[in-house]
């Protein structure tokens, strides 16, 4: 059982991301570099934060053309659990994973400080050990991570169950209070909380056991003894 | 074949907002004596140099770049394009 860790220029939580894989979860991770296609043993994907390509264009824009994304994209349709991760998420929605756009916090600040999320659907494989209505104090660390939705894309969101989290209260802006998605089969999900730097006690002074269960929740699916 | 400027604007679709259009005027222009601006929106322009046959062919080549490399995200953002002599 293998998590693939993609790495874009500019990604700069990938080694977080791998450090909670392997260190804390006991999971076989290995980076993939974006130029590189992905094997077929892979049993999960993560696209990990930071700022691809300097968030030229805009974040994700770039990144989302990579040689490696057609890879994820056919991994996606196998079913394959994928998450993205702020600008893993902003990536995957560029692609045209995941539905949406994510723009400019409402206050143009980048945003770092801590949220609490709601979990609104708790099928996905990075979710399911999750209760319904949860409450998972995690951090962000964004510039643009105002999701947004039209009215249409939202009421089809609602209908299929699509909204994963939202934040508990107003943060940035987002449609609906939106903080994480995932596409109609539930496998590829986009969050931009980072909940690498929250399922450690010594870095989150609040809970880190909600956050654990996200990656608790993956191990579950791909079927790793832990 | 002739060498062609085209200007492509990209930018909110009414109905999104533009926070940083609304505080340029809010908070600069609005506080000058400008009064008579009512509106401010934001927008990136990317300029293209190509060679094509006229400014209708440069028009669709380039609108076509756009689409298919997603240059503009369709769920937030139009892009306007205007050809120039180069």
């Amino acid at each position: 059982m293998k998590v693939g860790v993609i790495v874009f220029p500019g990604s700069n939580c990938d080694r977080d991301m791998y450090h909670v894989l392997t260190d804390v979860f006991k999971l076989d991770a290995e980076y993939f570099w974006h130029e590189k296609g992905l094997p077929k043993n892979i049993d999960a994907v993560i696209l990990p934060g930071g700022f691809s390509y300097g968030d030229r264009l805009r974040s994700g824009a770039i990144a989302a053309h990579s040689p490696i994304i057609s890879d994820v994209r056919k991994m996606a349709e196998k079913g394959i659990p994928i998450l993205g991760v702020c600008n893993g998420f902003q990536i995957l929605v560029e692609a045209g994973l995941l539905p949406g756009a994510l723009l400019k916090n409402t206050s143009l600040n980048f945003m770092c400080k801590w949220t609490n999320l709601i979990v609104e659907n708790n099928n996905t494989p990075f979710t399911n050990k999750l209760k319904l209505h949860q409450q998972i104090p995690i951090p962000i660390a964004n510039g643009e991570g105002r999701y947004y939705v039209d009215n249409e894309t939202l009421k089809k969101l609602k209908k299929k169950n699509q909204i994963v989290f939202r934040y508990s209260e107003v943060v940035n802006g987002s449609t609906d209070r939106i903080a994480g998605v995932c596409n109609e089969d539930g496998n590829v999900v986009g969050m931009m909380p980072h909940p690498e730097r929250a399922t450690e006690s010594e870095i989150n002074p609040i809970d880190n056991k909600p956050s654990s269960l996200i990656f608790e929740s993956l191990i579950k699916t791909i079927g790793v003894k832990n | 074949m002739a060498t062609f400027n085209v200007h492509v604007t990209i930018e909110n679709k009414p109905g999104i907002s533009d926070p940083e259009g609304e505080t340029i005027l809010n908070d600069l222009v609005l506080k000058g004596t400008h009064s008579a601006i009512s509106k401010i929106k934001t927008a990136k322009m990317l300029k293209f140099t190509i060679k094509e046959k006229d400014k209708k062919s440069a028009k669709t080549k380039v609108q076509e770049i756009c689409d298919e490399l997603r240059i503009y995200n369709p769920m937030v953002s139009k892009v306007i394009i205007d050809v120039f002599d180069a």
